[in-house]
């Protein structure tokens, strides 16, 4: 399951959903917001997402890591909105039977959730200018 | 002559300065369509490191476009 989300990511709540008589290994990731990106003193981030994609190219990640891992069990939560230092971002939890298939799933997940959902955040710096992530050399030409 | 709509989303949104908008084209492929929109606006980040969506389904620049069709422009993404 993935779920976008303006509200408050609780990872202890949702890793209790993943229990599973099956697994032995439970791995989860939390993505935080940190006060600097190159350089740059970052007060606050905004996150945009186009959700109807987001949710469908989220199952499909979800769906790929589950073929590739057996008896996987995998959710996903990702915020939009504005988000202050230290919140939690996106959170990846998996379970599995051993911790190995455990590691590379949640790995995998985070890794695809980056590239390939349609989400975007915006940094506001301390200097009060602000900029969207990935996309420098865009905002240098504007 | 196409009639589409097309959308913005983040950094692309902020550069045209409307969510979206109906336009007339002569386009047969989405890269058509990021082309005219660029050129409209000029955001000049190649196509390449961007996304698009036709009808709300994840599609290729070399995916054709028809009449009616919602075209939905996403700059490089950075969920996470």
């Amino acid at each position: 399951m993935i779920e976008i989300t303006t509200n408050e990511i609780r990872p202890d709540e949702l890793r209790a959903g993943l229990f599973d008589p099956g697994a032995g290994a439970y791995c989860g990731f939390e993505g935080w917001i940190r006060n600097v990106n190159e350089g740059h003193d970052v007060l606050r981030l905004e996150y945009e997402a186009y959700e109807p994609l987001a949710l469908t190219e989220g199952q499909k990640i979800l769906a790929e890591a589950r073929d590739r891992f057996p008896h996987l069990q995998a959710h996903c939560v990702h915020r939009t909105g504005m988000l202050e230092i230290g919140e939690c971002a996106v959170w990846v939890g998996v379970s599995a039977p051993h911790r190995d298939e455990a590691f590379q799933a949640c790995r995998y997940i985070i890794d695809q959730l980056k590239v390939r959902l349609p989400i975007w955040k915006k940094e506001h710096y301390a200097d009060g200018h602000s900029g969207w992530v990935n996309c420098e050399r865009c905002a240098k030409s504007a | 002559m196409k009639t589409l709509t097309v959308r913005y989303f983040a950094m692309f949104r902020e550069h045209a300065g409307i969510d979206e908008e109906n336009l007339s084209l002569e386009a047969e492929t989405a890269a058509d369509v990021f082309n005219a929109t660029r050129d409209r606006h000029g955001s000049p980040e190649p196509s390449g490191h961007c996304k698009v969506a036709i009808n709300d389904e994840m599609a290729d620049w070399n995916s054709p476009v028809s009449d009616g069709d919602t075209v939905l422009l996403f700059p490089p993404v950075a969920g996470g």
